[in-house]
């Protein structure tokens, strides 16, 4: 896409190929070792969302993708903003999850964004699959953390891929890898062995079913991931088109296991 | 040198003795060579129809589009060279994306306007470069209600309720002038617009012919998108049938 030169009007510079105002004069010939600049690249997220879970189920009748990701968006361990959607939706069989920093995320969803309008503007009657925005996003995230200025984020991308169920992550090194059941950050250690139990206990899986299973392991994320929320928002992709809940909450929290709670 | 343009026709950075722009001349005689495309700007709608001539019969149907999405709420017809015309859709495609990049939202149809005719207008200024041969219509529903422009080749633009380009802009332009435009529905210019073109159609020059019906409106929650084949079928089937009424009506009279 060309893009346009918005400077193009702006003041050249006063001289060129000259010394530079309090820097280090390079003779002409010689070879030019630093340009004396240096560039700040991220080295930590600031606004952070946690973990975000999705699986596949399929029962014979009812197939798709469950993903679900709470809301919160925090600033260190403050928890600072409670509204932040973590869940897009690209098209009318993808939905991309992501933790991380939050501003990162918005920025790749601008891209994304702009993306899925480019391929609705062709008209053509095809649009996107769920491997394809995958195989994108790895691309984009190899290419930042390749210029040692990574997107800091975990992205799932969750979808239905020529009528089966379509399921992968990518991290922000651009290590990407596709799965049944995926998790990132905490949701993979605490949340995926919970629902992989699930799963080998029940293997056909109904779509209520899978509802159940998630908003449980969204119930013991939120107990022992610090960095978590009880608002949450879950997403189904299924044959239909890709649903995306409005804000939903954890009822009838029990703490009875926290043995010294007061 | 006793030839039309007598040497001031080369190059669009001279002006003729008369202050006349000849390449720009010749770039709108190219249009009126296409097909005709129209615009009408009803109620809550705006309806798109193109004369796509079909010149061999070897040619695969639905090919070469002349109504194009550019972004998700804006349409643009074209009428002139295609190919100049798709260089200038993706100019506005351009428009659009980096308008969202840097302000968040839909560009406004004034503002791409703007851009667009700016665009085709340096076209008409240097000797290096010819004019596009081409005119465009845009078209975008917006919240204060259904927006069109067309930009000729050297750069002028005009908002419109109803327009007509191309090979029977004459004829369009009367028929279209019959239309009480400002009450109709979209389902009404749509059969209007599809009659239109019929009507127009020259079948003894031009035999095949393909019509292109698209709108944006209300209807379409401000979505660009082609009529839906149930809705085009119906326009070409009442557009044929006002056509076989109208020769009924020619024979009678004789």
């Amino acid at each position: 896409m060309a893009h346009h030169n918005f400077d193009r009007f702006a003041a050249g510079p006063l001289w060129h190929n000259g010394p530079t105002p309090g820097g280090i004069y390079n003779f002409p010939g010689r070879q030019v070792e630093d340009s004396g600049r240096f560039q700040e690249r991220s080295k930590q997220p600031i606004t952070t969302g946690t973990s975000v879970i999705a699986f596949k189920y399929d029962n014979g009748v009812e197939k798709g993708v469950a993903i679900a990701a709470d809301m919160l968006g925090s600033y260190g361990s403050l928890a600072r903003f409670r509204d932040c959607r973590r869940l897009c939706k690209v098209n009318n069989q993808i939905i991309v999850g992501a933790g991380g920093d939050y501003a990162d995320f918005q920025y790749v969803q601008s891209m994304i964004e702009q993306k899925t309008i480019d391929d609705e503007c062709l008209d053509d009657g095809f649009s996107m699959k769920p491997r394809a925005i995958y195989t994108w996003l790895t691309n984009i995230l190899y290419n930042r953390r390749s210029k040692m200025d990574p997107f800091w984020n975990n992205f799932i991308v969750a979808g239905m891929q020529d009528g089966e169920p379509y399921l992968g992550s990518i991290d922000k090194l651009g290590t990407a890898y596709e799965d049944n059941i995926i998790g990132t950050g905490l949701g993979m250690q605490l949340g995926v062995p919970l629902i992989r139990e699930a799963i080998e206990r029940k293997p056909l899986m109904s779509k209520a079913e899978a509802q159940q299973l998630l908003v449980h392991t969204m119930e013991v994320l939120f107990y022992r991931d610090a960095r978590s929320f009880p608002k949450y928002q879950l997403g189904f992709i299924t044959p239909d088109g890709v649903t995306i809940s409005d804000p939903l909450y954890l009822d009838n929290q029990k703490w009875g296991f926290a043995l010294y709670k007061k | 040198m006793s030839t039309i343009g007598a040497g001031y026709d080369l190059s669009a950075s001279q002006f003729s003795p008369d202050g006349r722009v000849f390449q720009v001349e010749y770039a709108q005689k190219a249009v009126e060579n296409s097909g005709t495309v129209i615009g009408l700007r009803g109620k809550d709608c705006i309806v798109l129809a193109v004369e796509k001539l079909v010149t061999s019969k070897l040619y695969e149907a639905g090919s070469n589009r002349r109504i194009f999405n550019v972004d998700r709420h804006i349409g643009m017809a074209v009428s002139g060279l295609i190919s100049d015309a798709r260089q200038i859709v993706e100019t506005a495609r351009a428009e659009c994306a980096n308008y969202r990049s840097q302000y968040g939202t839909n560009i406004p149809l004034k503002y791409l306007n703007d851009r667009v005719s700016m665009f085709m207008h340096a076209y008409t200024l240097y000797s290096a470069v010819r004019p596009f041969g081409c005119s465009v219509i845009l078209a975008a529903y917006e919240a204060d209600g259904p927006q069109m422009y067309m930009i000729d080749p050297s750069g002028v633009s005009y908002g419109y309720l109803g327009c007509a380009v191309g090979k029977a802009k004459q004829s369009a332009k009367t028929e279209i002038e019959k239309l009480n435009l400002k009450d109709m529905t979209s389902d009404q210019l749509v059969k209007e617009a599809a009659k239109i073109i019929y009507q127009v159609h020259d079948e003894l020059k031009d035999k095949e012919f393909e019509l292109e019906l698209s709108w944006v409106g209300k209807n379409t929650k401000g979505v660009h998108e082609r009529v839906s084949d149930a809705v085009y079928q119906e326009a070409e089937r009442s557009a044929k049938l006002a056509m076989e009424d109208d020769s009924d009506s020619e024979t009678e009279d004789m």
